[in-house]
């Protein structure tokens, strides 16, 4: 507990774990924003603008979070990570510094904008404000995914004399076929996250029989889009995943499956806990030939096992990276039911009065976050021990020159500053959630159009 | 191709400076000239729709160092862990206080935030400043150009230095004087009545401080590190950049007395794009110069990035930039005009 090596890893996932709560809440809401904007705007309907208006307020709480939590960040591929940023920074750089310059100005400006600007800017321009907020959090998205797909799966790089990865082809770096499946995958379950908050709240509206008519809206739209999202998480976009991960780091995939054994005709496990003495799974629930199927389209495929690498190539937590993959799979499918559930009762008409898939709805929106969460223990834990894979291992990328208690120190001071962090968000969000769409800023039922650009 | 991204990343950390830099000023007189929830709300409703804006050349000036000098942005990060550290928590509860204060309509709310804004900003002022004296005065660097500082040592500059020694806390207290003359010409611009006026007295009295500072930060700072007076010596052109320096703060004096508001402001950005880019005219080619050996500084040959992608870096930088430019004065124009505080039907503004 006392080595460098781990404070600094436990460093990174700790402010990246808490990080990611917010973009993939903002990224998910981004989307379902500009949709609402979008009815609005065609319809002419106030309740549709004050519902975009209603998660314009609740992103700008969780934006704020991520703007601040985002820059710490950005900070430790130089603070703890900096033998990693010295060899690797001319390559991974590259998508960092772009992040910044095309992502961050365009939301942050239009942000405001959308936030603070409607009188002044009009509708139009307030729906072109959504859709700015909208390709500037999904860009976001699309630089950090490259950037962590170089390191799973490197390309357009040579290494220079001093040893230092240098770029050779910017648009192999863009189009890492790692990181579009990534990036997929990933907005997908952003959405996903996005669409279950938002469904809890719309379900939380009818339950408590309160602001029914935007529990509607709210359902509405993020059960469509949920579903949607959902069943593409599974296929093809989690299938793509899964099989370039097979091609390119099959000593992962043996770790995410709990796969000890190679041989033909690979069983796919739904349950057992990883024994790393006895090298097996404890009381296992397969299901036989299914990971060879899943993995290569045959049945009897050789899919090779843990037994097949060296000891040194393998994750250092096994443990932690089969159930982290199990725990997404296992919620992704969960969601896929409840989802098809629902939109089949919204199709009959019948979802705005059953209330157990309301209460099911209402309860759910912890999940997507666990399971977002899960997804990336499963693509950094898989890639151990390596940082970039196959090229630097994670133990050669960090600060020697910061020693185990300033990294502790520091570690501290970010747990307690995101307790009080986490404390303020529930608390915010419960407020708006509390005051409502309407609530906020005039008399219920009043309708708010937007009025022309004052003139100021 | 090294030198051209020296400049734009130096250009993007001035922007950065200038533009947060009336924003942490705005949170150094908060408490000081605006005694009403009005006026509060009037002070933080100035930067509210543009600070995070602001604070986003921080994180794109750190991407671009970060490609561009990946040797130095390693380098210096690790070395400056703690006080780096430290500026990321005054970030996060100076950026939550900005945030949050009218999410709550309490008092007991709003004055918490309140001292919270101010506190966070005085301090970063400091942090920002003792970071810069840091980097002119030079850092023990080893032999393969890595180093750590603790917070503080003997408080003396030489070849065991901490962050905090007696040049550093001098610079940090020319920063603060500095943003707190930056910030009061802001406040005085975007808002009206009182706290305008409070504002522009406190510009008049600070002003006669920042020149003070002025001095002693430039006597003590061509003392400390000999390569400054060499770099200006070797490129004279370079004078430009002090002689931007002396006119903004006369221009602040001057424009400030006309009770010109916007000019004084650009007068005062002037004055901080001059000082920066003294220090960094001056260093050059030195990014972070060696208190222990000279020749272990790093100079912007030993630490950039490899040639084919900052030639890369600038095609899709001239590109972004142009575009962020051109969102940043679109956002500008349209909050241009002193705040009114109201609270509107809209619920828009703090």
């Amino acid at each position: 507990m006392a080595d460098a090596l781990f404070v600094h890893r436990l460093h990174f996932a700790f402010t990246i774990t808490f990080h990611y709560i917010f973009p993939q809440l903002t990224m998910g809401l981004a989307l379902l924003i500009f949709i609402m904007k979008t009815i609005a705007l065609r319809t002419g309907d106030a309740r549709w603008n004050q519902s975009a208006k209603f998660w314009g307020r609740i992103f700008g709480i969780s934006f704020a979070l991520g703007v601040v939590t985002g820059i710490p960040m950005e900070f430790q591929f130089g603070t703890n990570w900096s033998a990693f940023s010295k060899l690797a920074g001319g390559v991974i750089g590259q998508t960092l510094a772009m992040e910044g310059v095309f992502s961050f100005f365009l939301e942050s400006s239009f942000l405001g904008l959308f936030l603070f600007g409607e009188k002044r800017l009009g509708p139009k321009l307030h729906w072109l404000s959504s859709l700015m907020m909208f390709i500037g959090s999904w860009l976001s998205g699309f630089f950090i995914v490259a950037t962590d797909a170089w390191m799973q799966h490197p390309v357009g790089y040579a290494i220079e004399a001093n040893g230092s990865y240098a770029l050779t082809s910017f648009w192999a770096l863009i189009l890492n076929p790692w990181a579009l499946a990534q990036y997929a995958h990933t907005m997908l379950g952003a959405v996903q996250t996005g669409c279950f908050v938002m469904a809890a709240v719309g379900a939380f509206y009818l339950l408590s029989q309160q602001r029914t008519d935007f529990g509607k809206l709210f359902l509405r739209v993020a059960i469509t889009v949920g579903t949607i999202a959902a069943l593409a998480q599974l296929s093809p976009t989690g299938d793509i995943q899964g099989r370039m991960v097979a091609t390119h780091q099959p000593a992962t995939l043996a770790g995410m499956e709990g796969l000890f054994q190679s041989g033909p005709g690979a069983p796919l496990a739904i349950i057992g806990q990883p024994d790393m003495e006895k090298r097996r799974l404890d009381n296992p629930i397969i299901i036989p030939y299914a990971l060879s199927f899943l993995t290569y389209r045959v049945w009897t495929a050789e899919v090779k096992g843990l037994d097949a690498f060296p000891r040194n190539q393998e994750s250092d937590n096994i443990p932690l990276l089969y159930f982290a993959y199990h725990i997404m799979v296992g919620l992704g499918t969960f969601f896929v039911a409840i989802l098809l559930l629902a939109i089949f009762k919204l199709f009959r008409g019948t979802l705005y009065t059953s209330r157990a898939t309301l209460w099911i709805l209402m309860l759910t929106f912890p999940f997507p976050f666990i399971a977002n969460t899960a997804g990336w223990i499963t693509a950094e834990v898989g890639r151990q021990p390596w940082l970039i894979y196959g090229l630097m291992r994670t133990s050669a990328g960090v600060s020697k020159q910061v020693s185990a208690g300033n990294a502790w120190f520091t570690l501290l001071g970010f747990c307690g500053l995101y307790v009080v962090l986490s404390v303020l968000f529930l608390f915010l969000i419960y407020r708006e959630i509390d005051e409502g769409p309407a609530g906020h800023s005039s008399a219920p039922g009043t309708p708010t159009q937007p009025q022309p650009a004052a003139a100021d | 191709m090294e030198t051209i991204w020296f400049a734009l990343v130096a250009l993007m950390i001035a922007m950065y400076v200038v533009l947060d830099g009336f924003d942490i000023g705005a949170g150094i007189v908060h408490l000081w000239i605006a005694h009403t929830d009005a006026d509060r709300r009037a002070v933080i409703g100035s930067i509210g729709p543009v600070w995070d804006g602001n604070e986003v050349w921080l994180i794109a000036g750190g991407g671009v160092l970060y490609f561009a000098f990946p040797a130095l942005y390693a380098s210096s990060f690790a070395g400056f862990y703690l006080p780096l550290m430290m500026v990321l928590w005054l970030l996060i509860l100076r950026g939550t206080s900005v945030e949050f204060r009218s999410h709550v309509v309490s008092p007991l709310w709003a004055a918490f935030w309140d001292v919270v804004f101010a506190l966070s900003s005085v301090l970063l002022a400091v942090f920002f400043g003792a970071a810069l004296g840091n980097v002119i005065r030079g850092v023990p660097l080893d032999a393969n150009g890595i180093f750590f500082e603790p917070l503080w040592t003997n408080f003396f500059p030489g070849a065991n230095p901490g962050i905090l020694d007696w040049y550093t806390i001098l610079v940090g207290v020319a920063a603060l004087a500095a943003l707190t003359m930056h910030g009061g010409l802001w406040v005085a611009l975007k808002t009206s009545g009182d706290v305008s006026a409070r504002a522009s007295r406190l510009v008049s009295q600070v002003w006669w401080l920042v020149v003070l500072m002025t001095i002693a930060i430039t006597t003590a700072s061509f003392k400390l590190q000999p390569q400054l007076a060499l770099g200006l010596r070797a490129r004279p052109w370079g004078f430009v950049f002090p002689v931007l320096a002396v006119a903004g703060l006369l221009g602040v004096f001057w424009f400030e007395r006309r009770r010109d508001e916007p000019r004084a402001f650009l007068a005062s950005c002037a004055y901080i794009l001059g000082m920066l880019t003294s220090a960094a005219t001056g260093l050059y080619p030195y990014v972070l110069p060696a208190a222990t050996n000279p020749a272990f500084g790093l100079t912007v040959y030993s630490a950039h990035g490899p040639e084919h992608g900052l030639r890369v870096g600038l095609v899709w930088w001239v590109i972004g930039m142009a575009l962020a430019t051109g969102y940043t004065v679109f956002t500008y124009r349209r909050f241009a005009g002193k705040v009114v505080v109201s609270s509107d039907a809209e619920g828009e503004g703090y």
